[in-house]
């Protein structure tokens, strides 16, 4: 749009190319940047609109459809009703593995937050190297089915480097990924070695919107670290720290791949966390329609934390300024 | 401007065009009339399979195979993933575990016009590719059964020749024979062997036999020879049978006995199992274990570890007087949406057939279904200098032996899903064999259906 432009917006013609051609010439190259900025805007949207609509959109409302139905993929879906929720709701390893999962949850985010908040507090308050800040990204460079199966080679009991270790120093060898006790907080550390640094790098990138000045004003008033961590750097970090943590607990209640690889939901489904008792169902058992209704539990119970941790945190509005 | 949109908005379009049309042709662009697509898991068997196919190529001028081999954790989603877009092979190798979940989906084409002959072949392997309908879906390809692989030196330590070995026997109250030589062949951090006084189970640094996991539903290289030389079977029929037997206090005996090694410390326990890291062989091969139930498809693996000098022996005798060991086959069957089903069927055929069985027992990889692709495997691994007679003799011997195939029936998967936890728990968490009980109704309530 240019600024001599005269013509409010409301009194563009809506017809399209037709009508345009029908305008006076000077009136058209007004008009026709006018809507040229739509349609450009509508171009440059149309891939994103087309992937979310194919690929998001599409499959969910296809997704909550099938939940209804009894479906193995090959022949047609035959509408059931409720009866996948009733038999979810009766079915003791769905909840059995929505609590490993919770379980999961819970240790992954809860060390993986403190230990990036520790990371980036002390890369912005002690250094300014780049190198270390790229150092604590490398693990996220791997891919996790790589990163699973390094450390599921590091801890085996009987031949993992991790375990000679743990034996030669005289402790008794550890069942990482063996053992019902064991194997979800191995597993949630796994993640929080390979997607710490990345968590750590977000919230430095928040720390760098709180003014330094803040932090100068408070050591001349003898503020220590730890106080202004508290009173500047936490309060300030709070809408950055919320959409992170939002961001994280969805990732984190989507674990699959290094379940996958490093216990394959075992054993005695001590690590069957819900999105692989999902794949097992559709891809294993051809209950493609039961597995949807799981999904759309784990869509429901994603949406209600995501909305609670939203409200509680006030993650839309900032203490700055 | 508006041309270069216009032509913006039409070159995009075409992209996304060819993009979903590109994925929905991608795997089905090698079928033609003129070539049959063909996937296999074993990346051992390639070569075998493609001089075969040469073979056959001479005698059908104008027809081509094309070999795909995949990883057998890939193969069954990709092939899954292949009959929902259409993309599946003309012919894959089929395993009895998917069979019955193929043949519910209707995914195969019948093959009663082959002339498949059940006596061409080594016993029961061909009958057990008729469906529940009656029809033919698979012709042999080739069999295996489970023998007992041991590290000979470690053997030899212990005082055990080739010939006690071959003659042990158990039965679920003491372990028999077989549980001395397994206690006997596992040492503790002290040197201490498992049948002397003072040994340490909870440090041992030999186990005398490996483990294999809990088994699934099947046991094949766990507790499946011993439960079958008890007398007992997985289902109420050989084929599609309805119920299974899993609430057997038979069954049930001899499972406790089983994973009651582990107990003494003469198996390791789960924890030390890992079906990515750890199986069976690689305890042997890391001289973990001096022994280990394993099939006649990991004869050339265990061959081929460094250092060891591994032998095979036959499966101990059982209550029921006799040895047994599963007898698995595999075979070829021809995919119903097949734009090739004709070429499909002659290659299948073609497979089927002595000649190519021959050539591919030549390579000495595999025992090929047929008889004289069997002895010509069985030549083939002397000149190596491996004795497979562990593996044959069961199969020749019937009086002496119980061959017995890998349950048949519907719902497998499911099976699998609900015993798999259920084996490990027992296995691992020291649950009662009793909760089978459970287990076996839920499983037969599904089949039910």
């Amino acid at each position: 749009m240019t600024i001599a432009s005269s013509s409010p917006p409301s009194r563009l013609p809506v017809g399209g190319a037709a009508e345009a051609h029908s305008k006076p010439r000077t009136r058209r190259t007004e008009t026709g940047e006018n809507r040229g900025d739509g349609r450009l805007a509508a171009l440059f949207i149309a891939p994103a609109l087309l992937g979310f609509v194919v690929f998001l959109l599409w499959p969910t409302l296809r997704g909550i459809y099938l939940s209804f139905t009894r479906f193995n993929l090959l022949t047609p879906a035959e509408w059931v009703g409720l009866d996948n929720y009733v038999r979810m709701v009766n079915d003791p390893i769905f909840w059995d593995s929505l609590t490993v999962t919770v379980e999961y949850v819970v240790i992954n985010i809860g060390v993986q937050t403190v230990a990036a908040l520790a990371i980036a507090v002390l890369l912005q308050r002690l250094t300014q190297s780049a190198m270390l800040r790229g150092i604590v990204l490398t693990p996220y460079l791997m891919s996790n089915v790589v990163a699973g199966l390094v450390w599921l080679w590091i801890l085996d009991t009987q031949l993992g480097i991790g375990n000679e270790i743990i034996s030669a120093v005289g402790v008794e060898r550890i069942p990482f990924l063996a053992d019902e006790t064991w194997a979800i907080p191995t597993i949630a550390l796994i993640n929080v070695w390979r997607h710490v640094g990345y968590t750590a790098l977000l919230l430095f990138a928040g720390l760098q919107a709180i003014p330094g000045d803040m932090y100068e004003a408070a050591r001349v008033d003898g503020a220590s670290e730890w106080r202004m961590f508290w009173r500047i750097t936490m309060p300030l970090l709070r809408p950055v720290l919320a959409v992170v943590l939002i961001m994280t607990v969805i990732g984190s209640f989507q674990v699959f791949d290094t379940v996958a690889v490093t216990t394959a939901g075992g054993p005695a489904n001590a690590t069957n966390v819900l999105q692989y008792y999902i794949y097992g169902s559709a891809f294993g058992r051809f209950q493609f329609g039961y597995a949807s209704a799981m999904s759309v539990a784990l869509l429901v119970v994603l949406s209600a934390i995501t909305v609670l941790q939203y409200r509680l945190t006030r993650a839309g509005r900032t203490d700055l300024g | 401007m508006r041309i270069r949109l216009r032509t913006l908005v039409a070159a995009s379009g075409a992209l996304a065009l060819s993009l979903v049309s590109g994925c929905a042709q991608g795997g089905a662009a090698g079928s033609s009339a003129h070539t049959v697509t063909y996937w296999l898991w074993d990346a051992n068997q390639l070569p075998a399979y493609q001089a075969c196919a040469k073979g056959f190529e001479k005698e059908n001028p104008g027809l081509n195979v094309k070999i795909t081999q995949l990883g057998w954790s890939d193969y069954w989603t990709k092939l899954t993933a292949g009959f929902i877009a259409g993309t599946q092979p003309d012919v894959f190798t089929d395993h009895i575990q998917n069979f019955g979940q193929y043949a519910d989906l209707k995914v195969l084409e019948p093959l009663d016009d082959l002339g498949i002959e059940n006596s061409d072949y080594q016993p029961g392997l061909a009958a057990n590719w008729i469906g529940k309908d009656g029809h033919r879906y698979g012709a042999p390809k080739d069999w295996d059964t489970v023998a007992l692989f041991y590290n000979s030196k470690m053997t030899e330590e212990a005082g055990l020749t080739a010939e006690q070995l071959n003659n042990l026997a158990w039965n679920p109250k003491d372990g028999g024979t077989f549980e001395k030589a397994i206690a006997h062949l596992t040492i503790d951090r002290n040197g201490k062997r498992g049948d002397e006084p003072g040994f340490d189970k909870n440090n041992v640094k030999v186990y005398g036999l490996a483990s294999n996991g809990g088994g699934f539903g099947d046991g094949q290289t766990q507790w499946s020879n011993f439960a079958a030389s008890a007398g007992w079977s997985y289902l109420d029929k050989p084929r599609w049978g309805t119920k299974y037997q899993y609430d057997s206090k038979t069954f049930q005996s001899v499972v406790q006995w089983y994973f009651g090694l582990a107990k003494k410390g003469y198996m390791p326990p789960l924890s030390d199992y890992n079906v990515q890291s750890n199986q069976a062989n690689t305890q042997v091969a890391a001289g973990k274990a001096a022994t280990a139930f394993d099939g006649a498809w990991m004869i050339s693996t265990y061959a081929g570890f460094k250092g060891r000098d591994i032998k095979t022996a036959l499966t101990p005798v059982g209550p029921t007087g006799k040895r047994a060991t599963m007898m698995n086959g595999l075979a070829d069957s021809v995919t119903k949406a097949s734009k090739n089903k004709a070429g499909a069927k002659k290659w299948v055929k073609y497979l089927a057939s002595d000649e190519c069985q021959k050539v591919v027992g030549r390579y000495g990889v595999v025992f090929p279904a047929t008889k004289a692709g069997t002895e010509a495997a069985v030549a083939a691994y002397r000149k190596k200098g491996i004795d497979v007679s562990s593996f044959t003799k069961p199969v020749a011997d019937k009086e002496n032996f119980r061959t017995f195939s890998y349950p048949i029936a519907s719902y497998s998967a499911d099976m699998t899903a609900l015993m798999s936890p259920a084996m490990e728990d027992i296995y691992g968490n020291g649950k009662p064999v009793s909760s089978l009980d459970e287990t076996n109704e839920q499983i037969n309530l599904i089949l039910s259906q």
